[in-house]
């Protein structure tokens, strides 16, 4: 299923990234509980086909590259109850991911 | 091929989430328990083996899409392949490889053959949806 995609990567291994807080319309593989949130990028997964045109048929070119983003999961809920240790491992394609400061 | 518009189902009282998009609500404890699959599910799975896998009618994204469009009530109240055959179902109608008319006569047929067969017939249909012709 992976697809060539002309652009190189944006982001490596480590770099810290927010989730656009956008609204979306129709099928999106991001879920409102991480937009706008800090996290880091911890694996890239390659280049694949736009999730969001696919659902409609439409052929979702170019690819764009997937990414697994870290979260701690104190971050991502206000009353979290969990050791602060805890963290949260999420697929997120590229076109949701803008560069935050490294800590 | 149709290319149908992108839309959201909303979950009412949660400040325009869609539907479907229920991480970090509280909706109880997560059932853990193991259970069979039923024939029927089996079956399920071996039509989107070959719909979706063999033959690319559609993709597994435009199975969520057509989930993610059921309105609450029904999402809620289905279970994983009641959601499932009837996204085959509406798929197989966007995509304009059977009429609803040509469905709806090989329904009566097998509610026919089920019935001869002393074998129960649930009641109550899956809701149809907005989707496809009507005519063959």
């Amino acid at each position: 299923m992976q697809t060539e995609t002309s652009a190189p990567p944006k982001f490596k291994v480590g770099d810290a990234v927010f989730i656009d807080d956008r609204a979306s319309l129709g099928h999106c593989r991001t879920p409102v509980f991480v937009r706008g949130k800090r996290g880091v990028v911890a694996d890239i997964l390659g280049a694949f086909r736009n999730p969001e045109q696919l659902a409609y048929h439409r052929p979702g070119l170019p690819a764009q590259v997937l990414y697994v983003i870290r979260f701690q999961q104190k971050d991502l809920w206000p009353d979290y109850q969990g050791p602060a240790t805890d963290e949260l491992d999420i697929d997120i394609y590229a076109s949701w991911l803008k560069p935050a400061e490294t800590r | 091929m149709p290319t149908p518009d992108k839309r959201n189902e909303l979950r009412a009282g949660t400040d325009g989430r869609a539907t479907h998009d229920i991480g970090g609500l509280d909706f109880g404890d997560i059932d853990m328990s193991e259970h069979d699959l039923a024939l029927w599910h089996k079956r399920v799975d071996a039509m989107i083996v070959l719909l979706n896998t063999k033959k690319h009618v559609f993709r597994t994204d435009a199975m969520r899409r057509v989930i993610e469009s059921y309105g609450e009530q029904q999402y809620d109240a289905t279970d994983y392949y009641e959601k499932w055959v009837r996204a085959l179902r509406n798929l197989v109608l966007e995509q304009e490889l059977i009429s609803r008319g040509e469905l709806e006569d090989k329904l009566a047929e097998a509610r026919a053959v089920f019935e001869a067969d002393g074998r129960a017939v649930a009641d109550g249909m899956v809701p149809w949806d907005d989707i496809g012709a009507r005519d063959a």
